[in-house]
């Protein structure tokens, strides 16, 4: 089981994702420094990913979009900040246009990827930091597929739970 | 932020705190039905079965889009979902991309030594 632990913190809007892998640092740096690579991992197959510019140096940018079962493309860009190769990636992810421009109405967030060489290969670390929360539904409203009853049904067990099914405020329900 | 996330989750609750609503939205989640065809399963008055489509259109759970001369309801449930469920999914999606990352490094290994 590659991920090895996994960090929410609600406050700060901030996912961090650890993962050991048997291959040196140098050899994991490929597949984000190799855009043919960097496709192969970035979408789940049902949303694949087309790199289209690809420089990762510090100012650089990493374009790319992701095509749906439907053929809907979604496009997102990185602004490369800071490069340690083989050890530290630091870049902004934003949501972008058909033309690779940035949408400034729409929140981006910020990532740091380091690799650490370790006894059995790399200690891989994935930081995510959303500006928003918009942002993050943004983000698992373009590559996450979910039962969308799901919510609902867990609302039911709760006020199930707590015994005030149709008692839940006090308030008579307003309906006018 | 967090004042606004609990007024929002306020007005959700309320929303939802009625089992016709519930059950409104939960049918409505998939293909989305006409307010006609929705009040003809409960035992109540179209009027009152619109009304509860109303509340839950004004808390965003559920969009009514114009096809003809019908009005086809359609559950949004994007706001059902809390800060921790949104991270819980991304982290989902993650343990995916980690796998296929794993994947990736697995083919490197000398032709052979896997089939």
């Amino acid at each position: 089981m590659p991920v090895t632990d996994t960090f929410h913190d609600e406050e700060t809007l901030t996912l961090t994702i650890v993962a050991e892998f048997a291959a040196s640092p140098q050899r994991v740096w490929d597949i984000y420094a190799d855009p043919r690579q960097l496709e192969q991992i970035w979408g789940p197959p049902t949303y694949p990913a087309t790199v289209v510019d690809h420089s990762l140096e510090p100012g650089g940018r990493v374009t790319y979009f992701m095509t749906s079962p439907e053929g809907e493309r979604f496009c997102g860009l990185w602004e490369v900040t800071a490069v340690d190769r083989f050890t530290r990636l630091e870049f902004r992810d934003y949501f972008a246009d058909e033309d690779f421009t940035i949408v400034e109405s729409m929140p981006g967030s910020s990532c740091v990827y380091t690799f650490e060489a370790t006894e059995t290969g790399t200690r891989a670390t994935y930081e995510s930091v959303f500006d928003s929360v918009e942002g993050l539904r943004t983000v698992i409203e373009m590559g996450v597929v979910e039962g969308s009853t799901g919510a609902i049904n867990q609302i039911d067990g709760l006020l199930a739970r707590s015994g005030t099914a149709n008692r839940a405020n006090s308030q008579p329900s307003e309906l006018s | 932020m967090k004042g606004l996330l609990d007024d929002e989750a306020d007005a959700l609750f309320q929303a939802l705190a009625d089992r016709t609503r519930r059950d409104i939205v939960r049918r409505v989640a998939g293909e989305g039905l006409s307010v006609s065809d929705l009040a003809a399963d409960y035992d109540m008055s179209f009027a009152a079965v619109q009304k509860h489509v109303a509340v839950l259109e004004r808390v965003g759970l559920v969009t009514k889009r114009r096809v003809g001369r019908r009005q086809i309801a359609h559950a949004e449930v994007g706001p059902l979902r809390t800060i921790t469920s949104l991270l819980t999914e991304l982290e989902d999606h993650w343990v995916e991309r980690v796998q296929r990352i794993d994947d990736l490094l697995a083919e490197d290994e000398p032709a052979g030594s896997r089939d």
